[in-house]
C-alpha cells in the first residue's frame, strides 16, 4: 500500500490511484509514415527496469489528474514526483523513456 | 442422592498466576464438561484439568497435545463452537475462555482416543514426503478412482462452517507516530518512553494481558516483580491520552511505506454470547511514522525420536502455564535443553512441587550458571533423549549417550519438557526488506543491516536480557517518537538483577532410524527423515525443499520447526546454516477469517446498487431486473403467467406493432465542449465529428491504439462548441477517463474540458410506428413529420413544463424518440407517457427485449460482439473510418495482422431448424466429423462462434449473430454447432434480419 504524494492533494493511499505505465511515451506526430516494427515498438514495447523508474499515474479518487512519478521498482521507493509536462528530474540510474 | 465427589481442575496450583480465581468458568471439551477461570486459555484450562490429548496429526493421526503457550503452536487445533459461529484449525494457546465456550477436536474418526486414521502410522513408509508427486506418474488410472478421492476425504484438518456468519466484522482506518508491536520488557518501556513525549503512540499485543515473557518469568524490576512493573506500565499509558493501547491484536503484515494491518480480538474473546452489538473481530489499517519492532522470540525445539508425545512441551511453555496461568503441565518432569536458559524451567519446576526426575543435557559440560539450579537433580550431560514411551500421553523417556558408550537409561516422567534455543520473530521485519544473518553466538537468524521507519529490539534481535530489553526500548521508543516532537528524553531505566546469559548452539543431534519419528514440523508431520529424502532427490534450496516436504506451509507457517529444518538441510547437503536463505515470510502472520477482511462489505452492502429514477416504478409494475454493471435494469416485465420467454416475445411485438417504452437512462453521457470540442473527437473516434451539423446525431465508434473496438454511441452537437456523447452502460466511466487521459497527457494544448452528466440525465426511450401520436399529446408544439424532424436530429422540447431534449435515434429499428429530461423529473415523464400512451397499448420493455430487436437489425453490442481483439473492418464499419484523418487506433487498422483476410468477421446465422435458438459462445466448424488434430493451434475445422443468439418474436424464428473466419465471403455456406448433446446446422447470412432498408425506422 504505497503512499503516493500526489501534486495536488499530498500523500494519499496507493488505493486511490490507477497506474498508468511507463512515462514519456509520446504518441508518434505521423503514425503514416512508421513501418509495423516501428509502429509496434510504440504500441507494445515497454522498459521494465530494475531501479529507478519514470511512470504514471492519476488520482482516480480525488483530484483525477495525472502526474509522473520515478519509483524504484525494487524497492517501491519514490524518488520524485513532477507534473506532466515537467521534464523527469536528474535522477542516476533512471531507465526508459524518461531517462 | 449426594453428587459423587469430583476433583475438578487437578492439575491448578493453589497461588500463583493472572486468572481470576473468584470466577469460575465452564467449558466442554469433545463433549466433557469441565472448569476453568477469567485469564485462562482454552489449553491453560485443559492442562489445569488434565487434559493431555487434544488432537491428532495431520498425515499420520498420531496422538498429539498441547506444545506451546502461544500462537505458534503447531499440533493443538481444535474446532471452535458450531454452527454458523463455528471457526476450524483454531489453537487452543490462542483462544480466551470464556464461560460455555464448547471445542472439539478434529480429523479424528470415530473420536479422538480411538482414531482409525491411526491405522496409517502403521503404514507410513509408503507416504513420505512427495509420495502424491508420485501418485500422478505411475500408474495413471489409480489416480483417479483410488488417490484422488482418498486423499480429498482424508485432506485438511478442521469442519469449514456449512451455515452463513452471524458475526460483525469491524474495519478501521488510524495513523500514529509511533507503532510499537510487543508489549513486553522491550516493547512496554518504548511505549513508554514515546507516550512520555506526546507521540501518537499504537502498543499491540496479541495476548490479552501486556507483558509478555515477563508473565512467564519470575523478574525484580526495580522494587517490584515483573509483573507488578508492567501492569503499573500499562496504567501509565491508558492514561496518556494520545496512546492507544491494541491487546488481543496481532498485526499481521507490514507493506508498503509502514502500513500495517491487524486483527483485534473484541467479541470473539467472549464467545457466541458477545453482545450484539459488538464486532467479533475488527481490523486495523495502521498507517505509521516509525516502528518499534519488539515481538520477541519463539523457542525452538529439538529434533529427537518420538518428539511429539502428548506430555513434551516447550520449556518456555511449562514456565508460562506455570506463572501465567498457574497450571502444572506434569508432576514428573525431565527437561531436556542445549542451552542455560531452560535450567530455569527445572528450577520453577521444582518451586511448585513438581518432582524434576532428570535434566538431560547434550552438551558435555553446562554453563557455570546452571550450577544453583542443577544441585539435587539428576544431570545427564553428553546424553539426548532417543525415544518416548506411553501411547497417548508421555509415560517415560530412553535416554542415550550421544558419544555411543553407554547403554541406554529409561526415566518415568509425565512431561517432558524441551528446549533448542530461541528464534528472534522477525517476519514483520522481513516484510519491510529486512535482510538477516545467522549469528553464531546465540545460533539464530537476527537483523542485518537498517530499514529506515524499522527498528527491532529485544529478543527480536537477539538480545536476551532483560536489562538489555528495558534499556533498548526506552532509547528505542524515544528516538522513533522524535520523528516530529521534541527529541523525547531518555529516562534512566530501572534497576534489574545481573543475569548471565549462556550462549546458545543450534544442536543437530544424531537420528537413529535416520529420522524417522523425529518430528520437525509437528503441524504437516515432516520428520527429519523426510528433509533427508528431499536432499537425495536433489532438493536443495530451502524454497524447494519447504514445498516438496511441505515444511512450514501448515497453520502455523513452521514458527517452531523452519529453523530446525533449515540447519538439517545445510548439515545433509554440506553447508553452513548461513548459506540456507530462510524461506520467505508472507502476511498473515496467523490465519485470518475471511469475514474480517471483508468487513462489513457483505451482501448487500458488497458492491453500491445504481438505479434509475423510474426505478420504483420498474418494481411496482413487477420487473425482473439484472445487473449491468452496479446498475439494476429491468429485464423484463412479466404478466402473471408468462416466464421470460412470452414476456420477452409480447414486448417486441408490442415495440414492432404498437407502441413501447424503454428506460435506457444507464447509458453513460458526457458533455464535450470547448473551441477544440471537435478537433478533439475527430482524434479519439474512427469517424468524423467536425463536421457534424448542430442539432444532428451521428453513431460513432472509438478504438484503442492497437486498433479493436473500445466503445461505441450515438452523439449529437448541441453547439458548435459543444457534444453530447453516449457511450454503453459499462463502459462509461472507462471513456471518461480514455478522454481525460488523452487531453492531459498527450493533448494539454487542446482546448476543451468534458463534464460526465450521465447521472443528470433520465431517458425514457419511446419505440413504435405509434410513438409519434404519443409525442404529439405531450408535446404539441413540436412538429414531429419527417421533414421537420428527421431521423438522427434532435430536438428540444417543453413537454408539460419538463425541458427535454430528444433524439430521434433508434437501437431497435422501429420509429424511436430518446426522451432526455433532468433526473429528478425522469419519473414524472415516466408516468405520463404511460398515461398518455394507455390507449395505444403502450408496453414497457426491459433490456432483453431490447436485446432481441438490435440483434433482428444487426446493430452490434460492445462486449459481446467485441471482446478486445475486434477491430471496426471485423465488424462491418471499414466504411465509418474517416480516410482523411488520423484517430486512435488508425494506423493498427494497417497493420499485418489487421489486414489478414482470415480474420473473423460478423455474420447472420439462421439454424435449420426455425424453432432452435444456437446457445451464445457455441464454437462453429465448417466440417462435420472426425478432423484429425496434427499441430497446436487453432482447429483447422473451428472457424468462429456464436455472439449473440435469440428468438425473434416479430420474424418468428431463431437467429443469431456470429464472428465466423472470412465471414462476409462465406453467405449461403452451412456450418455446424457441436454441443455436448446434439449437433446444430445453421447457414450463414448477412446480419440483418428485419427491414433492411430501415423503413420502419426513417418513417
Amino acid at each position: 500500500m504505497l503512499l503516493i504524494p500526489c501534486p495536488w492533494c499530498g500523500p494519499r493511499n496507493e488505493a486511490e490511484f490507477h497506474y498508468g505505465g511507463e512515462a514519456h511515451i509520446a504518441r508518434p506526430p505521423h503514425p503514416d509514415a512508421l513501418d509495423d516494427p516501428a509502429w509496434a515498438d510504440y504500441l507494445f514495447m515497454r522498459s521494465n527496469p530494475k531501479g529507478p523508474f519514470a511512470e504514471r499515474w492519476v488520482h482516480s479518487a480525488g483530484c483525477r489528474r495525472w502526474f509522473h512519478v520515478v519509483r524504484d521498482t525494487a524497492t517501491h521507493r519514490i524518488l520524485a514526483v513532477y507534473k506532466i509536462g515537467d521534464p523527469p528530474p536528474g535522477i542516476t540510474n533512471l531507465r526508459g523513456a524518461g531517462a | 442422592m449426594t453428587q459423587p465427589y469430583r476433583v475438578t481442575q487437578p492439575f491448578r496450583l493453589p497461588r500463583g498466576g493472572q486468572i481470576d480465581r473468584g470466577r469460575i468458568l465452564r467449558f466442554s471439551f469433545d463433549g466433557r464438561a469441565y472448569e476453568g477461570h477469567p485469564g485462562d486459555t482454552l489449553a491453560s484450562a485443559l492442562l489445569a484439568n488434565g487434559v493431555r490429548l487434544v488432537a491428532r496429526s495431520f498425515k499420520y493421526h498420531r496422538p498429539r497435545g498441547i506444545f506451546t503457550a502461544g500462537p505458534e503452536e503447531p499440533s493443538a487445533l481444535v474446532q471452535l463452537e458450531t454452527g454458523g459461529f463455528t471457526e476450524p484449525n483454531r489453537r487452543a494457546t490462542d483462544i480466551a475462555l470464556y464461560d460455555g465456550l464448547r471445542a472439539a477436536s478434529q480429523h479424528a474418526w470415530p473420536r479422538l482416543e480411538n482414531d482409525l486414521g491411526a491405522l496409517i502410522g502403521g503404514v507410513a513408509p509408503l507416504f513420505p514426503a512427495g509420495f502424491y508427486y508420485k501418485t500422478f506418474i505411475r500408474p495413471r488410472g489409480l489416480w483417479r478412482y483410488l488417490w484422488e478421492p482418498a486423499l480429498r476425504h482424508m485432506a485438511g484438518l478442521g469442519q469449514a462452517p456449512a451455515s452463513r456468519d452471524p458475526s460483525r466484522y469491524d474495519q478501521r482506518h488510524t495513523h500514529c507516530d509511533v507503532l510499537v508491536i510487543g508489549a513486553g520488557p522491550a516493547g512496554l518501556p518504548a511505549a513508554l518512553a514515546a507516550g512520555r513525549s506526546g507521540a501518537r503512540v499504537i502498543l499491540a499485543d496479541s495476548d490479552p494481558l501486556f507483558g509478555g515473557a515477563l508473565l512467564r518469568g519470575a523478574y525484580r524490576i526495580g522494587e517490584e516483580d515483573g509483573t507488578a512493573w508492567a501492569a503499573e506500565a500499562v496504567t501509565e499509558l491508558a492514561a496518556m491520552p494520545e496512546v492507544r493501547l491494541l491487546p488481543a491484536t496481532t498485526v499481521l503484515g507490514r507493506y508498503d511505506d509502514n502500513y500495517f494491518v491487524a486483527a483485534e480480538r473484541v467479541g470473539d474473546l467472549l464467545g457466541p454470547a458477545a453482545p450484539a452489538g459488538l464486532p467479533r473481530l475488527r481490523l486495523w489499517h495502521i498507517r505509521a511514522r516509525q516502528i518499534v519492532l519488539a515481538a520477541g522470540a519463539l523457542e525452538r525445539p529439538l529434533v529427537f525420536p518420538g518428539n511429539d508425545r502428548p506430555g513434551v512441551m516447550l520449556a518456555s511453555a511449562v514456565e508460562s502455564y506455570i506463572r501465567h496461568y498457574a497450571v502444572l503441565p506434569g508432576r514428573r518432569a525431565v527437561v531436556f535443553a542445549d542451552n542455560d536458559d531452560a535450567y530455569r524451567t527445572a528450577a520453577t519446576l521444582t518451586e511448585t512441587g513438581a518432582e524434576i526426575a532428570a535434566i538431560v543435557d547434550p552438551r558435555d559440560k553446562p554453563g557455570l550458571a546452571t550450577q544453583q539450579i542443577v544441585r539435587a537433580i539428576p544431570l545427564y550431560t553428553g546424553c539426548m533423549v532417543v525415544g518416548t514411551g506411553g501411547h497417548k500421553a508421555l509415560r517415560r523417556v530412553t535416554i542415550r549417550p550421544i558419544a555411543g558408550n553407554g547403554s541406554d537409561t529409561i526415566i518415568d516422567c509425565d512431561l517432558l519438557a524441551v528446549s533448542g534455543g530461541w528464534n528472534p520473530t522477525l517476519h514483520l521485519y522481513a516484510q519491510a526488506q529486512g535482510r538477516t544473518r545467522f549469528d553464531e553466538g546465540i545460533a539464530a537468524f537476527v537483523p542485518d543491516g537498517e530499514v529506515a521507519g524499522v527498528e527491532v529490539i529485544g529478543a527480536a534481535r537477539g538480545s536476551f536480557a532483560l536489562s538489555q530489553c528495558l534499556a533498548d526500548g526506552a532509547a528505542a521508543g524515544a528516538r522513533a517518537a522524535s520523528c516530529g516532537f521534541a527529541s523525547a528524553e531518555i529516562s534512566e531505566p530501572p534497576i534489574v538483577p545481573d543475569e548471565e546469559i549462556g550462549p546458545n548452539r543450534l544442536s543437530l543431534l544424531p537420528l537413529p532410524q535416520g529420522g524417522r519419528h523425529a518430528f520437525v514440523d509437528l503441524h504437516n508431520d515432516v520428520t527429519a527423515a523426510d528433509i533427508a529424502l528431499a536432499a537425495r532427490e536433489g532438493f536443495i534450496a530451502s524454497e524447494h525443499v519447504k514445498r516438496y516436504t511441505t515444511l512450514g506451509m501448515g497453520t502455523d507457517q513452521g514458527k517452531t520447526g523452519n529453523v530446525a529444518g533449515l540447519a538439517l538441510l545445510a548439515t545433509m547437503t554440506g553447508r553452513d546454516i548461513g548459506e540456507t536463505a530462510p524461506t520467505t515470510f508472507r502476511p498473515p502472520y496467523v490465519p485470518v477469517a475471511f469475514g474480517l477482511l471483508a468487513g462489513r462489505a457483505r451482501g448487500r452492502l458488497a458492491e453500491p446498487v445504481r438505479v434509475t429514477p423510474m426505478h420504483e416504478w420498474h418494481i411496482a409494475a413487477g420487473a425482473v431486473f439484472e445487473d449491468v454493471g452496479q446498475w439494476k435494469r429491468a429485464r423484463y416485465y412479466p404478466r402473471p403467467e408468462e416466464d421470460m420467454m412470452a414476456a420477452v416475445r409480447r414486448e417486441c411485438l408490442a415495440a414492432r406493432d404498437g407502441v413501447a417504452l424503454l428506460d435506457a437512462s444507464t447509458l453513460g453521457k458526457i458533455e464535450v465542449a470547448g473551441p477544440d470540442a471537435g478537433r478533439f473527437l475527430d482524434r479519439i473516434y474512427i469517424n468524423r465529428w467536425q463536421n457534424l451539423g448542430v442539432g444532428h446525431c451521428r453513431y460513432g465508434v472509438m478504438c484503442r491504439e492497437d486498433g479493436m473496438v473500445f466503445d461505441d454511441g450515438v452523439g449529437a452537437r448541441l453547439a458548435p462548441d459543444r457534444f453530447f456523447l453516449t457511450t454503453t452502460t459499462g463502459n462509461a466511466a472507462a471513456v471518461f477517463d480514455w478522454l481525460e487521459e488523452w487531453l492531459q497527457t498527450e493533448w494539454p494544448e487542446l482546448d476543451v474540458f468534458c463534464t460526465s452528466v450521465t447521472e443528470e440525465w433520465a431517458n425514457a426511450t419511446l419505440v413504435g410506428w405509434a410513438a409519434r401520436d404519443v409525442l404529439a399529446l405531450l408535446a404539441p408544439g413540436l412538429a414531429l413529420d419527417s421533414a421537420a424532424f428527421p431521423h438522427m436530429t434532435m430536438r428540444e422540447a417543453d413537454i408539460g413544463g419538463i425541458p427535454a431534449r430528444i433524439f430521434r435515434v433508434s437501437f431497435s429499428g422501429e420509429l424511436s424518440y430518446e426522451i432526455n429530461v433532468p433526473a429528478d423529473q425522469g419519473l414524472e415523464l415516466w408516468e405520463r407517457l404511460i398515461a398518455v400512451g394507455e390507449p395505444f397499448g403502450i408496453t414497457p420493455y426491459g433490456t432483453e427485449a431490447m436485446h432481441v430487436m438490435r440483434a433482428e437489425k444487426g446493430y452490434i453490442i460492445i462486449g459481446q460482439e467485441t471482446d478486445g481483439s475486434v477491430t471496426p473492418v471485423d465488424v462491418g464499419f471499414g466504411a465509418l473510418v474517416a480516410r482523411d484523418k488520423d484517430c486512435l487506433g488508425r494506423r493498427s487498422l494497417a497493420r499485418s495482422d489487421t489486414v489478414r483476410l482470415d480474420r473473423k468477421q460478423l455474420v447472420g446465422l439462421l439454424p435449420d431448424n426455425p424453432g432452435e435458438v444456437l446457445p451464445e459462445g457455441a464454437q462453429l466448424v465448417a466440417v462435420l466429423g472426425e478432423v484429425p488434430l496434427v499441430m497446436p493451434g487453432p482447429h483447422p475445422g473451428m472457424i468462429g462462434h456464436v455472439t449473440s443468439s435469440y428468438f425473434g418474436a416479430r420474424i418468428g424464428r431463431g437467429f443469431a449473430l456470429a464472428m465466423v473466419q472470412n465471414g462476409r465471403t462465406r453467405h449461403g455456406e452451412r456450418v455446424w454447432a457441436p454441443l455436448p448433446d446434439r449437433t446444430i446446422a445453421a447457414r450463414i447470412c448477412p446480419p440483418v434480419f428485419y427491414d433492411p432498408e430501415g423503413a420502419r425506422r426513417d418513417g
